[in-house]
């Protein structure tokens, strides 16, 4: 009977143990990715239906289906290099927002600021043509140099200073 | 001010000869490369008479022909063949996936029409649901690197080419087909030719 009441005993301290104890082997849930996560990526994407949209503001069901498999990748843990290279395999490099250094691309990297530079010096070129120009007509236009070598405002002063001495 | 007449009366430095012909050649090829971009972006679709380039489709998991999963055009010379592009997000396209299904039982057993469904800028899983919504067996495969429409230039999805037995573009569908009839009507006319 002892035993028993023992037994019991130690039977409903277990239990009680192991509803108190906190559930052992779940861990947190991985936080889906967020929208902003998905347009991080998206908005480096255009959409293939729609023209000059990214992907991030489009609401084509495309683009819809789009941001959804870059949501599920994320979810798998690929990184943003490997989403975006996915995107490119499957569907081209045209998708990309801004075309891959390589080949003919490349003149959309140096073309605008050559021809950037190359107005600029233009501009420089022609502002001091315009200058040199300006100046001399300022030359030939200015009055002749008095011909008694004196100024004709110092003279005016010494014959009023004449008068009233 | 005779110094400076004479600094303006200096001549200016002219850009050497060999940097105009690089600027110039520049610039041509600039035009060059605009111009043809351009005329290609005006061409539309390849062009009724014209032998459609090869190509090679992949199938989606689950579809084969000839026990391959995948298919090559000029493999199925000999045979008409109808290249159909469609999307899982097009509307359009729903239209005409049951017609298309029947028309291709239709001719399947013959085995001298084949039919290829070309799926466009699309994610698998919706593909998937599309196909098995309605229930489509003909050969269908992903447009991997829209390779295959870029071939072809198309201009949007639904569109149907149809490839008589010597390789040669026949007729383009832009748009659903109204019904099974209409799909035949094009397919018969190129079967009877020898």
């Amino acid at each position: 009977m002892k035993s028993r009441n023992i037994f019991l005993t130690a039977s409903g301290l277990l239990l009680l143990a192991a509803l108190l104890s906190p559930p052992s082997g779940v861990q947190a849930q991985q936080p889906t990715p967020s929208d902003d996560e998905v347009n991080a990526i998206a908005r480096q994407l255009y959409c293939p239906v729609c023209e000059n949209t990214p992907l991030d503001v489009c609401p084509t069901q495309a683009c819809k289906q789009w941001r959804d498999e870059i949501r599920l990748r994320l979810a798998e843990g690929w990184t943003e290099e490997e989403i975006l290279q996915y995107f490119v395999d499957e569907y081209g490099a045209r998708v990309l927002a801004e075309p891959p250094r390589s080949g003919l691309n490349w003149l959309a990297y140096i073309v605008p600021p050559l021809a950037f530079l190359a107005g600029a010096y233009l501009l420089f070129r022609a502002f001091r043509s315009w200058r040199a120009l300006a100046r001399q007509q300022a030359a030939e236009a200015a009055p002749p140099p008095a011909t008694n070598g004196k100024d004709e405002y110092v003279a005016r002063l010494e014959e009023e200073l004449r008068k009233r001495g | 001010m005779t110094e400076n007449n004479q600094s303006i009366q200096t001549p200016r430095r002219s850009v050497p000869f060999w940097a105009q012909a690089v600027i110039w050649v520049g610039l041509l090829a600039l035009l060059g490369i605009l111009a043809v971009s351009l005329l290609r972006a005006q061409q539309g679709t390849i062009q009724v008479g014209q032998v459609v380039d090869d190509f090679t489709l992949s199938l989606f998991e689950g579809y084969t022909y000839n026990e391959r999963d995948e298919v090559t055009l000029s493999e199925l010379r000999g045979k008409v063949v109808v290249v159909n592009f469609w999307a899982s997000w097009c509307k359009p396209c729903e239209q005409e996936a049951a017609e298309l299904e029947e028309a291709w039982r239709y001719y399947e057993s013959s085995g001298e029409v084949v039919f290829l469904g070309v799926d466009y800028v699309d994610t698998e899983p919706e593909a998937r649901s599309y196909l098995a919504k309605f229930d489509i067996t003909f050969p269908s495969g992903p447009d991997r690197g829209t390779r295959i429409s870029q071939q072809f230039r198309i201009e949007g999805v639904p569109e149907t080419y149809f490839i008589d037995r010597d390789g040669v573009l026949r007729q383009i569908q832009t748009g659903p087909f109204p019904s099974v009839e209409a799909i035949r009507a094009i397919i018969d006319p190129l079967l009877a030719e020898e």
